[in-house]
Formats: structure tokens, sequence, C-alpha cells
């Protein structure tokens, strides 16, 4: 249970800041949440990478499906040497998962040093 | 112990994001332009839903309302005409930032700020040429005409307001990738951005080219070789047609013989696309079936995305105009209002010289002039340079102008040492900004001569058609009066002798109004014939006015399909005049059987660079390889850079004489005339020929392979591989990059009506659907109809979009 609240408010906290703040606010984000919600960490970098990157997939395939893939394939192109549209989606919430992930995580052992 | 994971997992963080934010490690920072809320997926632009926008600024006079039609076209309709221009700036900037920022960019000399060290031998051109100083001066006159100001003004007031109100998920895509800012507007901007169609236009000469052929040839070859007169020429005010007594006759110095035409000079500097040039003609009602004159013009430029040119519609109290504007400054540039249209080709005179200056010792100070050393100024060119420090080019100016190739700058050309200054006419305070905004309102002839007379550079063949029936075509400019073979080398710069003598008056100007043979036409040939009292140089294209000129004459009943067919024509005037001369020479037992399958395509070719065509491949080929066999050999030991014959000096010279004295190749014992070195060139390119075969390339389209660049030469954000033929000496004078930039028929019924297209689309961003919208229907020679909007039109169903602007 504590574990998909994390991801939730992760997901939620992240796109909200990301309306204000620079990308990588994520990470401050997924900090915050795991400092708060206390989790091992392994489930805490799991929550931050799951929650980031389905939150970035989504928002990617949303906008990229509005625009019928016009961009996506050019810029695959330029920078995949590849048109299909997924792989650029698929490495744009990889990338949100990551860094939120590591965001997470450092929370998490932020909390143990905390209690200890 | 928990320090240690909480240490190193902060710092994998941390590190991860400086490496996804950054491109110290990776090309780019992925991190950033991945992010789905500000990095690239923001300029993936919805395609279907348009959300009408109402806003408001302090600027602002009144309303104004903007309707978009299918094709992304803005129709403004403002309450004065300051509105309307700030409106136009504002949607110039929505629509094309990065293309305007760039341009201007590129016309200061400051390419390095954003591409680094790479940029820096153009930015010093740039700076040297006196891009920047030429622009201060034509700002100077343009602040100073209170009208034009108002309008430059509101134009630099609306790109700011856009500009200010981005985020940075809105900055354009390219921005993103390449990681940098744009910067605020400015009036002095838009002088800039038309200095540089001035450098685009007004730049071309050969003057160190033909200084080093002077130095090379005997005089007798350098005549053969650049003939003053062109055969098959038909300049654009006919033959026969008399000139009055010159009001001024530039006298030519005593010592020319002597210093000008003998002496030898080595240099030389990069130079625009020398096929820069147009088509434009208006037919009057006479010649139509609707009694009414219809007006043609298309510009041949460098193609690339995002286009030129932009699209517009301008309806103020004062006037309502349509045409194409160009992102960088206010008004309608080529176009029509609601009496008459007006369009452009380039006068292509040479208004750039170059003076071989004295100067007193290596400091530079002091230069030689009229027997006493006059004091040099100087201009210190900060140039920035991205990731590195700035380095100062220091530059002389003279009396002539800026000192633009000395030893520290060569132009890639190297081993100049002497110092050569550059007088341009473009160096002049000038006011062009004026034509438009007159042409745009103008309602009869004589509000085309008043608005025409302010063209100083880049010189024009204004074209000019009207409802009343009028049509007319004046080859306008402020051209230097020049003494015979002024200028067409480089020139002592120790007095004033040599020095530019006047402009040629305006009441000069060679002009058609109403003539008799019922149309008027241009396509950059030479403007008139040598009974014409002022020099005019020798480097105009001759084809494609000659085929023109045929076509207009012949045709009757013109109806605005016969001028689309007309527009998009690809006969080649060049191979009707030589292929049947080369093949009289043919000497079929030279070839094998690969040169004789291709000399049987040039037999069965019908003269049409067409798509499909693969007569037109061979030909062009052949004729490329005749004329290296022709003149390699002569010109081999010649001083670089040097000017290879014009395709018509060669044609003139292979129709008259079968053994012109070039055809024969030095280098062998032997000596060949035409069948020669015809049988040569055929068989020299049949295996290249073969190849293109067995790639399926042989078509003339394919092989040309026609494409349409992004400005940062991104593949990915081009149009390549164009189905579409053409060539240099067609009317549809389509190259691999270059070619009919817009394309406008206008036919001035009491309801006007009006065609266009141009290779590009309204939106520069890649990530839109309007970006290259309109490339494969230009391609396939397709027009759409331009929707001249009334504002009880505003339901109609076109309208796509709506944006409001008022004050507050």
């Amino acid at each position: 249970m504590k574990f998909f609240i994390t991801i939730i408010l992760i997901a939620l906290l992240s796109f909200a800041a990301c309306l204000y703040l620079p990308w990588w606010s994520i990470a401050i984000v997924a900090f915050l949440v795991t400092v708060l919600i206390n989790q091992k960490p392994l489930p805490s970098f799991l929550a931050g990478f799951i929650a980031v990157f389905i939150l970035w997939t989504i928002l990617a395939a949303v906008i990229s499906s509005a625009n019928e893939h016009a961009l996506v394939q050019k810029f695959s192109m330029l920078i995949l040497k590849s048109n299909t549209s997924s792989l650029l989606i698929i490495l744009t919430g990889f990338i949100g998962g990551l860094v939120a992930g590591l965001g997470a995580l450092t929370g998490s052992f932020m909390r143990k040093r905390a209690k200890a | 112990m928990r320090i240690i994971p909480l240490a190193i997992s902060a710092i994998a963080t941390t590190a991860v994001v400086i490496l996804l934010n950054t491109k110290y490690v990776l090309q780019a920072p992925l991190g950033k332009l991945l992010a789905p809320q500000s990095g690239i997926w923001q300029n993936a632009e919805d395609a279907k839903t348009k959300k009408s926008l109402d806003l408001k600024f302090p600027q602002l006079k009144g309303k104004t309302e903007v309707y978009f039609d299918e094709r992304m076209v803005p129709h403004i309709f403002a309450d004065n005409e300051t509105d309307a221009i700030f409106v136009q700036g504002y949607l110039h900037a929505r629509d094309r930032l990065w293309q305007m920022d760039l341009q201007v960019k590129s016309a200061a000399g400051r390419v390095s700020e954003v591409i680094g060290e790479k940029g820096l031998e153009h930015d010093r051109e740039f700076r040297r040429l006196g891009m920047v100083y030429g622009a201060e001066n034509s700002l100077k006159q343009m602040e100073a005409d209170p009208e034009i100001k108002a309008i430059c003004d509101a134009y630099t007031d609306g790109i700011n307001a856009y500009i200010l109100s981005l985020s940075e998920a809105e900055l354009p895509i390219e921005y993103k990738l390449i990681g940098y800012e744009p910067e605020l507007w400015s009036n002095f901007k838009t002088a800039l951005f038309l200095k540089y169609m001035s450098y685009d236009l007004a730049a071309r000469e050969s003057d160190f080219e033909m200084t080093n052929a002077k130095s090379f040839f005997s005089k007798e070859d350098f005549d053969l070789l650049y003939p003053a007169t062109q055969d098959s020429l038909d300049p654009i005010i006919p033959k026969g047609t008399v000139y009055t007594e010159p009001a001024i006759k530039p006298v030519a110095p005593a010592s020319a013989d002597s210093l000008y035409f003998k002496s030898v000079n080595v240099g030389s500097s990069n130079k625009p696309d020398p096929s820069n040039g147009s088509n434009n003609w208006a037919v009057s009602g006479s010649k139509t079936t609707t009694g009414a004159p219809i007006l043609c013009n298309d510009p041949h430029l460098g193609l690339n995305l995002p286009s030129l040119w932009y699209e517009i519609q301008i309806h103020t109290p004062q006037y309502n105009a349509y045409g194409v504007s160009f992102p960088g400054a206010p008004c309608v540039i080529i176009g029509f209002n609601d009496s008459c249209a007006f369009g452009f080709t380039n006068g292509g005179r040479d208004v750039r010289d170059y003076y071989e200056i004295e100067f007193k010792d290596a400091a530079r100070t002091q230069y030689l002039f009229n027997g006493e050393w006059k004091n040099t100024e100087f201009r210190y060119e900060e140039i920035k340079i991205a990731g590195k420090p700035s380095i100062i080019d220091t530059v002389a100016y003279t009396v002539f102008g800026p000192v633009m190739f000395d030893a520290s700058f060569g132009a890639k050309r190297g081993t100049n040492k002497k110092n050569y200054a550059v007088r341009w006419k473009a160096h002049d305070a000038s006011n062009e900004l004026r034509i438009f905004y007159q042409l745009d309102k103008a309602k009869n002839y004589n509000d085309y001569l008043q608005a025409v007379s302010n063209l100083h550079t880049p010189g024009q063949n204004v074209v000019f058609a009207c409802k009343n029936g009028d049509i007319a075509l004046r080859t306008q400019g402020e051209w230097p009066a020049k003494w015979k073979g002024q200028g067409d080398f480089v020139m002592p710069g120790t007095d004033s002798s040599y020095m530019w003598q006047g402009m040629i008056p305006n009441a000069e100007t060679p002009f058609q109004f109403n003539p008799e043979r019922g149309f008027v036409s241009s396509a950059n040939q030479k403007p008139a014939d040598t009974t014409y009292p002022y020099y005019l140089g020798r480097e105009y294209p001759v084809y494609r006015g000659v085929i023109v000129n045929r076509m207009l004459d012949t045709m009757q009943m013109i109806d605005v399909d016969k001028m689309k067919a007309m527009q998009t024509d690809n006969f080649n005037v060049l191979a009707q005049i030589t292929l049947p001369v080369l093949l009289k020479n043919l000497d079929e037992a030279a070839l094998n059987s690969s040169g004789k399958k291709y000399a049987a395509m040039l037999r069965g070719w019908d003269l049409r660079n067409d798509p499909q065509s693969t007569g037109a491949t061979v030909f062009e080929e052949v004729w490329k390889k005749l004329r290296s066999l022709t003149f390699d050999d002569e010109f081999k030991n010649a001083p670089q850079p040097i000017l290879i014959p014009f395709d018509n000096t060669l044609a003139d010279a292979l129709v008259k004489d079968s053994a012109w004295k070039f055809f024969d190749n030095i280098e062998t014992a032997e000596k060949e005339t035409l069948p020669q070195i015809f049988a040569q060139a055929i068989a020299k390119v049949a295996p290249e020929l073969e190849e293109a075969e067995t790639k399926g390339k042989l078509q003339w389209a394919a092989f040309k392979d026609t494409r349409i660049t992004h400005l940062a030469r991104l593949n990915e954000f081009s149009s390549l591989h164009l189905p579409i033929g053409g060539g240099t000496n067609n009317i549809n004078a389509t190259k691999e990059t270059h070619g009919p930039s817009w394309r406008m028929i206008v036919s001035l019924t009491d309801k006007t009506e009006a065609w266009g297209i141009y290779p590009g689309g309204q939106s520069g961003n890649p990530g839109s659907k309007y970006y290259n919208n309109f490339v494969q229907d230009w391609a396939l020679g397709k027009y759409y109809r331009l929707w001249f909007m009334t504002r009880e039109e505003q339901a109609d169903k076109r309208v796509q979009l709506k944006m409001s602007f008022s004050k507050g």
C-alpha cells in the first residue's frame, strides 16, 4: 500500500513541479517523498522509477499522438537514427524514471540515517 | 553507518542530472530535451485543436483581428497601420523566430557566437565587407523618415512582445537543440536583414577572377573567352529602343590602357549563389481571355526550410495587400492590393568593385591618395566565439570603403598580401522599405513610379500591372555610371581617377510602359542592348529571357492555366541551340556501344528537362563534360580563382565554328575540333550514366535530386529527393538546392484572382504539420488559390483559427 501511495505521490508532485521548475526537480520531489514515506532502498528506487517512467511515457505519448507523430519521427531519426516513435517515447520515460529513482533512493538512505 | 550509501546515492543522482542536462559528455542534453513539459515534446504541435486567442498589449492603438485559413496564412484586419505591422511582427516571431534570429546573426557576422570557431571565416568576411557599416548607414536614413520609423518601431515591438511572452517550453526547437536563447529584436536588425538581401542579390562580381584571367591570357584569347556580347540576347528593354543623350559621361582615366587593363593582381572572395535570379512578366488585357492584365513572378533563390517567405494579408483602413513577406522585415514584399500587382527580378549589374590600397607602412595608419598620405579610420570588430575568447578584427576604412582583403584575411584563397578596399553600393544609406510600404498602397502607375524611385540597392527589374489595364517594367536601382570596362577588374586605389563618377539619374532608367507588343518581361538578362549609353558589364544569363519572350510573343487568349504551364515550363533553350549542331558533328564511329546508346538518347530527346526525361540527364552531363574538355587544358595553369567562360560563350562559339581555337586540347599533338571532343565527352560520361542507370537514377529528377534543406543542415528537418525537373536554362529554374522560391500569378480582373505557392510551409517548427506542407505540391507544379479575404467573410469555413489583438 505504502509503495503505491509513494508512486502516486511522486508522479503527481513531479507533474506539478515541472510546471514551474526545471525538469530535474523530479529528483528533488522523489527525494522528499521517500524521506517522508519510509521504505527500504530498493522499493524506494522502484517507486521513483515507476512513477516518473509512467508519467513521462504517458505525457510524451499523448503529446505525440495529438501531433500525429510528426515531430517524433524526425527527432528519432536525428538522435536515435530510427523512425520508430515508440523508442523515443520509452527513452523519455526511462530517463525520467532513472533520475526520479535515484532521487528516491537518496531519500530512502537519508531517512534511515535520520532514524539512526 | 549509512552515510556512505547516502553519499554515493546523492552523488550519483547529481551526476546523472548533470550528464542529462548538459552537453559535456553526451552530444545533447537528453534529459533537458526529452522532459515532456519543457523539452522538444512541447514543440510537437497539436495537429487538430485550434484555440482562439485574445491578446492585449499596451503598444496597440485599436483592435486587430487575425483569421488563419487552412494553409495557416494570416489575414490581418487592423484599425490602423502600425497595429497591423505590430501584429505582422508578432506573427513572424511566433512562426519563424529562430530563422529571423539566425539570418540577422549571419548578416552581422555573428555566427561564431552560436556555432563556434567554424563560423569565424564567414563572420570576418561579413564584417570586412561592411555589412554592419552599411546597415548602420541605412538605419539612419530609415529612422529619419517618420512613416518608416513608425512601422519599424511597430514591427520591432510586435516581435519583442512575442519574445518576452515566451516560456522555456515554447522556445523553437532549434534553440533547445543547439542550446542558446533568442535575443530581442531592434530596428537595426531589420536594417541588417535588408542588407542581407542586398548581399544575396547585389554582391555578385568576378573582379578578381577576371583580373587573373586578364593577367594569364593574351588579349585576343581573353576577348574570345569573355566576349562583351551574347548572340542570343533578347534584352529586357527590346532592341531598337531609342535612349536619350546621357546626363553623365564617365571618362576613363588616362592611365587605364597602360595601368588598368594590363596590370596583374591576385586574390578573391566568396560569392552569393550565381544563379540568384528570377522571372517576371505582365501581359496586357489585349492578350488575355478576360481582357484584364495578368502579372507573374517567380524569384529564384536558395531553397531552405524554414522558407525565406511568409504569406500574409494585411488589411487596414488605408490599404489591403496580399503576398509574401520576409520574416525579418515589415510589409508585403511581392504581391498585390485592391488595384494592382507587383513583382521583382534581380538587376544583377556590378555594384561591388575593389581598389588596391597603398599603405605607408605596416601600421596602416596612412594610405596614399591623390599624392598625399591620408589617415585611415579603423573599426574594431569584436567577434564573440562560443566556447572561446573573443577576437578583435581590425578593419581599415578608406575613402573607397573598408579594406576587405589584406595580409590577415584572404578568404580561403590565401597567398594575397596586398590590400584591397571594397566599394559596394550597399554601403550607401538608403531606405528600401519605402518601396514596399508605397507599393502595398499603390493605386496606379504614378504611385508605382513614386514607390520604385526609392530603390537603390539591390537594383531590381520591377514589374507592375494595374486594374485600369496598365502594365510596366522598370530596370530600377541606383547604378554607378561606369566607363567601358570600369570595375571589371581590380582597380588602382592611389587616387580618385578610378572612382565612380556619379550615379545614373532615375530619368534614364530603361523602362517599358504599355508597350505595343502587349507584354513586359525580365529574366535577369542584360537590361538593354548596346545603344544604351551606359556600360552594363557582361555577366547576365541569357536563355530564360529568350524563352520567356518567345512564348509571350506568340501566346494569345492567355488565361491563368497557360501562365501556370509557362511558369513551370522545362524547355531547354541552350539545348535547342546547341544540340542540332552537336549531333551534326557526332562521330558515331568513335563511340562504343554504351556511348552509342546515350548518343541515341540525345537524338531522341524532346529538349525538355522534364522529371522523367533521360535525355535531359544525358545532355546536362555531356554538356558539363564538353565544357571541361574545351577549357580545362587552357585553364589548368591559370592563377586561381578564375572564371570559366559562360555557357552562352561556348554555345555561341560552337554554333559558329566547329574548329574554335579552344576545342583543341593543347596537351596533345593532334588538333582536336568539335567532333573529337563531343565524342570524347560522350565516352567519358557514359560509365557514370551507366552507373546511374543501374541504380535507377537516370531520369532527370532522380539524377538532379533537388532538396530543400533545413537552415542548420539537419537532414531530418529537410525535404529530400523531390520529383521536380527544370534547370538553369529553363523557366522552371530548379537546380539541386536552388530554384523558384515563390511562384505567383495575379489576374487583375474586377475581383482579383491570384494563385501562388512556395516550397515550405507557414510554420517554422519542424514539429508542425504546417512546416513543409507546400513542398510536394510545389514540386509537382501545383498552385494554391490565394484567398484575398474580405471582412464580411470572417464566418467562412476556410477560417481555422482567430486571434484578436487589442490595447490593454
